[in-house]
């Protein structure tokens, strides 16, 4: 069963597209990291999927055949807003009721122990307690749905290291614990290989790359060798990224299944976080597609 | 100063797992590395639970797949085995090497040779540098001779088709 899933998936303001040919399939079971520049349109595509925003053209569901905003969908969807949407004035227990109220299938039992659990004083005017605690707060009241889909637009922006710490661990332990699917916005390249298994990358409102982590870090590779042989090189296989240095170059490729070393150029894996930021500076490469695999060179080891 | 527990439940495990960000070994082996080494070093015991998956997930903040790609890894390896509904066991045991002989054997490090070193003018890094040589110079030999695990493993891995 697919998590998410878009076909052509396109939004229009007015005359510019925030979304545009969004063709995405991701399996249940993943944590999800939406990654991109500001005003990519990473939280375009987290409104279309709980229905606050309406698709201009193409289909977008989600839990299988679920269209995303109906009823159906909605009961088994939990989302936590980039403003962590609650009401400053009411007490913790105060909002805890409201919640429970508010919604068909509440786990109260649920939400009081978790609360204590994080040391959250149920007295407490919510406006009143650190951001840190609001953003857990929310994100407690949105889990004690036991949605089979968390979604969360930017859960970990405004936070400091410790929050940002225990917020992703309340997540990723639902995770392990109830199998529930996550997907996150975020900002905070340097976290995502621990926490995420799933990237999709997003550029002007494009997809640039999705996929598992494992198999984007193992179709690419960083090849370093001499700068007058870059040319060459680059016009055999499809070039991501290039970093000059006196006489040296270092290109970082994208590549189907495995890589001749061309003789003379030293091969070694990236890690995501330079990956991430290569695709981000430059939003025009695209890694879905492209001529791939570096073409084969006489002499030199195979990678992979 | 006392220590503030504020863990509610008793912990189970003997094994508490930490990462190194900056190692660029991928986080499920450093995982798979951390419980071999504590096999070997005789503080994880045959019939030793490791972590529950949801208390490395917690404590760690780190995606459930990549402790249970961990957790499957060390299985096929033999050293760790799951009893359902219960949790995950080791069962492997250290080769010969006691608590009591690993403190005689680093009793005899520090006062003799790592003094003669200090001695002899070799700073921390000097000593570090020499020790990983003469380290590999003796695997070099050693897997000459015989390809000897460090680990005896509980049962053979199941491609093998042991014993049940």
């Amino acid at each position: 069963m697919n998590a998410l899933e878009t076909f052509g998936l396109g939004v229009r303001y007015g005359q510019s597209w925030a979304v545009r040919d969004c063709t995405l399939s991701i399996e249940e079971g993943h944590v999800v990291a939406l990654v991109g520049s500001n005003g990519a349109g990473k939280t375009t595509l987290l409104h279309c999927a709980v229905g606050l925003t309406e698709a201009t053209c193409g289909t977008i569901s989600v839990l299988g055949d679920l269209r995303a905003g109906s009823d159906e969908a909605l009961a088994r969807v939990a989302f936590v807003a980039q403003d962590t949407p609650l009401y400053r004035h009411l007490t913790v227990t105060e909002m805890v009721e409201v919640a429970a109220n508010l919604n068909r299938s509440f786990d109260l039992p649920f939400a009081t122990a978790r609360l204590r659990q994080l040391d959250i004083p149920a007295k407490r005017r919510v406006g009143k307690l650190s951001g840190g605690q609001q953003a857990q707060l929310a994100l407690t009241l949105a889990l004690a749905r036991h949605p089979d889909l968390v979604i969360l637009d930017e859960p970990l922006a405004r936070l400091d290291p410790v929050a940002r710490h225990d917020v992703m661990a309340l997540v990723l332990s639902m995770a392990a614990e109830e199998g529930i699917s996550v997907i996150f916005s975020s900002h905070v390249v340097s976290e995502l290989e621990r926490v995420a298994d799933y990237l999709v990358l997003m550029a002007h409102g494009s997809l640039q790359l999705t996929g598992p982590i494992d198999e984007i870090l193992a179709s690419h590779t960083v090849l370093a060798g001499p700068a007058d042989d870059a040319d060459r090189v680059a016009t055999q296989c499809s070039v991501v990224h290039v970093e000059q240095a006196a006489r040296r170059v270092q290109l970082l490729v994208r590549h189907d299944q495995s890589v001749d070393i061309p003789p003379g150029w030293e091969a070694s894996p990236p890690s995501l976080d330079e990956l991430v930021l290569a695709y981000l500076r430059d939003p025009s490469v695209v890694g879905r597609s492209g001529p791939l695999a570096l073409a084969a060179t006489r002499a030199g080891g195979t990678l992979r | 100063m006392t220590i503030v527990k504020r863990e509610t439940e008793k912990p189970r495990s003997p094994l508490i797992f930490r990462l190194d960000p900056r190692s660029g070994v991928p986080t499920y082996l450093q995982l798979v590395h951390q419980v071999e080494h504590a096999i070997r070093l005789g503080y994880l015991l045959h019939g030793d639970q490791l972590p529950r998956l949801k208390d490395v997930v917690a404590s760690l903040s780190i995606n459930p797949n990549t402790v249970q790609k961990a957790y499957r890894h060390l299985e096929q390896e033999g050293l760790i085995g799951a009893r359902p509904g219960q949790g995950t066991f080791v069962l492997a045991s250290p080769e010969t090497v006691g608590l009591a002989e690993l403190e005689a054997l680093r009793k005899r490090l520090v006062d003799g040779w790592l003094r003669d070193a200090a001695a002899a003018g070799l700073d921390e890094e000097g000593i570090a540098a020499l020790f990983a040589s003469a380290l590999r110079d003796f695997r070099e030999r050693q897997s000459d001779t015989a390809h000897g695990s460090q680990l005896r493993r509980a049962r053979a891995p199941r491609e093998a088709g042991g014993v049940a």
